[in-house]
Order: C-alpha cells, then structure tokens, then sequence
C-alpha cells in the first residue's frame, strides 16, 4: 500500500470483511474517498452498502482490513460517540429523528459542542449557539417550523432535518443512507441541491437506489456487488459496462 | 441569576406541587398536634403516618419516572434501592435501642443475640452514628446502581431485557435478605425502634415531624428532576429515549448519561425508603419482592411518565386507593390494580395528566399554532 494515497485519501479501507453467522456481508471491500470529494455508492439489495457505513461509524468492527480517516485515525478502534466527534456524520436510511423534542432542539442537540454528561448538566451554550441554529434550520427550509414537534413534521422534512442535524455536526465527513426514499419527485430534486450545496464544504458518500437522483447529483460513482467494488467511474461509464448490467438486470 | 434559574424550575405543574407539599408540611403538623381531638379537621396520628408514607412512595415515583419516562429505562427493580436506603436507616434505628431491647445488650441488637452471635458485624460498624447512617442511606443504592448500571449499560442491555434483570437483581436481594447469616434480620427484617435522633419514633410530635420532612424531601426531589429535565442534559435523556443509536451516532456516550441518571435516581429512591422505615416503624425483605417495584411503576403510569409531578400524584393516588381497597375488599385489590395497569395502557397512554392536557386542548377555542397559519393566509 502506498503510504502518499493512505495520508492523502480522507476516507481509506482496505480489504475490509464483515461476516455474521457466516454470511460475509462484505469481501475485501476497498474503498477511497478524497477530501471534498462527493461520492455515489449504489448497488443492489445485499451489496453491502449499510454494512459499510456500520463499519466506518464504528457499529460494526471488521473480521479483517483497515479502515482510516484522515490518513491517521484508525477507525476500527473506536466507538460511534468517538467516531462522531473525529467529524463523520450517519443519516439514516429510515428518517431517525427525536420525534417529541422540537425541530430546534433537535439542531441543538446536534450542534457541535462538548458532549459529556458534565457538559451539558452545568455547562453554558457558546454565545453563537442561536446564531449557528437560524443558519442551518435556513439551508434544510425549516426556519417557519423550528418550533414544531419533529413528529409532526411530513417524511420529506424530517430527512432534511436529519441532514440538518449533520450539518449542525459540522462533520468532515457526512454518510447519507438512501436520502430520497419515500420521497415526492419534487422533494428528490429539493434534496439533491441541498446535497450539492453542502458537498461544497464537506465530503459526502451518498448510499441510493434512485438512479435519476444520482444522475442529478452527477458525480463519480461506486457499484458495490457482494461485498465488494465491482465498478467506479462516472454514472454513464460505470452504467455500460458488462457486468454492472448483468448485476442490476440480472441474468 | 440563582433564584431565575430556580423560577425556571416552576413550571405552572411544579409550582402547584410545591405549594400543595408546602402547605401539608406547615398544616398537617397543625391538625395533628395543636388541634383537641373532637376538631373537625383533628388528624389522628395514624393518618399523619399514612400520609407520609404516600409522600415516600411518590418520592419512589419520581425518581422512577426520570429513568423511565424521560430516558426510557423500564427499572422493574426500584424497589430493590428504596429498601436499601430503607435497611441503611433501620440499622442506625436498631442500634438506637441499646439496652432497651428484649435482651438488653448494649451494642447487638436482639436478633443478633438471638443468633448467638458475639460479636457486631463490620456491616453494621458505625450505624449508631447518624451522619454515618444517612451517608449509606444515599450509598448503598448509588453503588449498587453504578455497579449495576456500568455492567448493564456499557454491554447495552436495553428494553425489556434490561427491565428483566433489574426483576432478578431485586429478587436476588430479596433471596440474600431472607438469609439470616446476612445479618440484616432475616425473615423479620428490622422493627420494634424507639428512637430517633433522640426523639421518641412513635410520638406525635416526631410523626408530624417526619411528615413535614418526607413532604421537604419531595419538592427537593422534584426540583432536582426538574433542574435535570429543563437542562440540555435532560433533552440529551430525551434523545436517548426517542432514538438512541442516532443519539450515538451524533456523538453523545449513551451509557454515561443512563449511568448518571440511573444511579441518582437509586439514591433518591434510598432517600424515600429511608424516610418510610421510620414512618412505618419497620423493614424487611418483602420490600425488595419483585411486586412492589412493578406496582411503582404503575404509580408512574397512572399519573402520566415523564411529567415528574404526575408521577407523585400517581402514587399518592393509588396508594389511597389501596389503603382504602385493602380495607373494604382486601381480596379484590390486585385485580383492581391489574385492571387499572390494563385501562391506563389502553386509554390513558401519558396518565392523568395527560388527560388534563388533552382535555385543555380540546376545549381551548383555536390552538395557537391555528392562528398563527391562519394569520399568515389571511396575510397572504
């Protein structure tokens, strides 16, 4: 392996394996992501995708590979509260969001700030706590909502306040599981500029199934099958070649 | 800044709260001791004790309904920490006997000599020294609850497993206090007490005393829960409730929060049955049957979880209903506390005080959150 790619790469595994109960969910998955870079990871049903963002969120350790962020955190090593705070943020595929606080609080939870027990029962909120709330609840379009119950809020908006989340994070890099599944048209297309817009100061990896909505996102793409990368290229390169097609439509 | 802060802690539930204990703590002291006994209003001592029981009970609740209703553990083991705190406080009464006691040994307490035992138990050194007695009062349940909770939390027991082997941790020490090679009285547990701090347990003045004290510990209960639910720490419990794994994901220790709520609600709850023994004049292993810690969850449930005050309000409620069930028909009460368990799951899901929202709702002309859309159509 070559030292330069591994410190320069901000995401790095390597031969990666995950089994349960002898089902290898991933096979030697190998895998590299620049900074600022936004990347399309699709393949089909039982790829591997989820248990890809497990093992890089820390949920799941791999039997074997090497998983790095930033060239020099070993993530295989840490817990998800350890991981999150190196600056990963994880949508989820089903919108998970705090459903009895308010969208506001919500953000605020999220909102980078030191997270110990200690912290927040005595601490005090940094002065421009406010401030970093208005800005975020403006990009996800959530401003006239901010005093809603997150239950209450339609399934397109509760994705975006789960990516809002993230932002509030303020993470290096943002994993974002199938962000448009159950939503309208319009909402997909809503959510694909919201994805573009934040990808100008973050590193994404977007997990979809939707094939318009990573034609609209228009960026390198990543075909899992099986556990492993099977193609990598633009979407029109990746979609002609041989084998991609014989996965996706079957024989 | 201080007293904002407090104001902050009264919300208009809280407030009520404070002023109904307040006031009991001032009046029933009144009624009892300074009132002739054909007054109307005259309370008899038996009553004052009763009374303060339910005070302990909804101590017991609340400090239930932190874990349960803001941060989602189901502990069907409270129980277990209230009689902790509950055995701390009888081992300092017992070795208020001294030489009173049946065989009138100065240092061991009867069942001791009883057992032929010659010497005191290092478990029972220096309980004769009441700031001793009530620094184990709160440590007992706090280490047991930090034990428990660090092995259980970091493994991520949750749910209903959790809830089950909080059911076994109770029942374990419902086994071990039956023992009498324990050295906690056995079977029998502790009573036949005469003393505390001096004053005798079983006069007037010292149960309208214990009155006021139970109803004091109870706003304070109340108010550290409210300090801990209106704090960011408490919207993070909240979080952990409504989805824990994203909680993690957005780099919150789950653990550490459950282990920090987990273990000041035993030692609050050690408060409680600190302050029940004397009241009730007796301990014993029953307290730690795995029934009496589901029963309090149902207190929880019936007043409404996660509002603090209901949670007292349950328990006083229930317990006055049990008083009043196990007088005309004893042999009904369970089947009423079961059918009760059954109607609050299926119509009252946020207990009374849900109800009371609920009802204010509906007969609030518009809701505001109405008017302001409307406002902005009309704008439009």
């Amino acid at each position: 392996m070559d030292e330069a790619t591994l410190t320069s790469s901000l995401l790095y595994l390597d031969g990666v394996a995950v089994s349960f109960d002898g089902y290898k969910a991933l096979r030697g998955l190998s895998l590299t992501l620049a900074p600022g870079e936004m990347r399309a990871i699709i393949g089909p049903n039982g790829a591997g995708k989820t248990t890809m963002m497990d093992v890089i969120t820390g949920k799941t350790r791999p039997d074997e590979g090497v998983v790095f962020f930033g060239g020099n955190q070993d993530l295989t090593q840490l817990d998800e509260a350890a991981i999150a705070e190196l600056g990963i943020g994880r949508k989820f595929q089903k919108p998970t969001v705090f459903e009895s606080h308010t969208v506001e609080d919500n953000i605020l939870l999220a909102l980078k700030a030191p997270r110990s027990a200690r912290a927040t029962l005595f601490g005090k909120p940094a002065p421009d706590t406010a401030e970093r709330i208005d800005r975020i609840l403006a990009t996800t379009k959530l401003t006239d909502h901010r005093a809603r119950m997150a239950a209450d809020l339609s399934h397109g908006q509760k994705q975006w306040l789960e990516i809002g989340m993230l932002l509030a994070q303020d993470p290096k890099l943002l994993l974002v599981d199938e962000p448009v599944a159950g939503m309208t048209d319009a909402e997909t297309m809503q959510t694909a500029e919201l994805l573009r817009e934040i990808a100008r100061d973050h590193s994404v990896v977007v997990v979809e199934h939707d094939m318009d909505f990573v034609r609209e996102l228009g960026v390198k793409v990543t075909v899992l099958h099986e556990g492993a990368v099977l193609a990598e290229g633009p979407l029109d390169q990746v979609s002609a070649e041989p084998q991609v097609i014989e996965v996706y439509l079957g024989r | 800044m201080l007293t904002r802060r407090l104001l902050s802690l009264l919300d208009l539930r809280a407030a009520i709260a404070v002023a109904v204990l307040l006031s009991a703590a001032v009046l029933v002291p009144i009624l009892l001791l300074a009132t002739p006994q054909n007054f109307p209003l005259h309370m008899p001592p038996y009553v004052v004790a009763l009374l303060g029981k339910y005070l302990c009970y909804a101590i017991l609740a609340v400090a239930l309904d932190l874990v349960w209703g803001y941060c989602g553990i189901l502990s069907l083991g409270h129980g277990a920490f209230f009689a902790l705190g509950g055995y701390a406080m009888g081992m300092y009464l017992m070795r208020q006997i001294g030489t009173r006691g049946v065989y009138a040994n100065p240092i061991l307490p009867d069942f001791m000599v009883f057992l032929n035992w010659k010497a005191l138990p290092v478990t029972w050194w220096g309980f004769d020294w009441f700031p001793y007695a009530m620094l184990m009062v709160l440590l007992a349940p706090g280490v047991l609850a930090f034990a428990f909770g660090y092995l259980a939390f970091r493994s991520r027991v949750t749910g209903v497993y959790l809830s089950i082997i909080t059911q076994a941790m109770t029942y374990a020490l419902l086994l071990a206090f039956f023992r009498n090679d324990m050295g906690f009285g056995g079977n029998n547990g502790l009573t036949d007490f005469k003393d505390i701090l001096g004053f005798n347990v079983q006069s007037d003045e010292t149960r309208a005393a214990l009155f006021s004290v139970s109803a004091l510990a109870l706003i304070v209960a109340i108010l550290i829960g409210r300090y801990l639910v209106t704090s960011k720490f408490g919207k993070v419990l909240i979080a952990i409730r409504d989805a824990e794994s994203r909680t993690r994901f957005i780099g919150y220790r789950v653990e550490n929060y459950k282990l920090a709520v987990f273990t000041l609600s035993a030692m609050m709850a050690g408060v409680a049955g600190a302050l029940y023994v004397p009241q009730v004049g007796i301990i014993n292993p029953s307290e730690f049957s795995p029934a009496q810690s589901i029963e309090a969850v149902i207190w929880v449930a019936v007043g409404g979880r996660g509002t603090l005050v209901g949670a007292a309000l349950g328990a006083v409620l229930v317990n006055f209903a049990k008083t009043w069930f196990t007088g005309a028909l004893p042999e009904y009460w369970l089947f009423a506390l079961g059918l009760l368990f059954i109607l609050v799951t299926l119509f009252l899901p946020k207990g009374i005080l849900g109800l009371i929202d609920h009802m204010k709702r509906r007969t609030a002309p518009a809701s505001i959150d109405g008017d302001v859309q409307n406002g902005a159509t009309a704008a439009r």
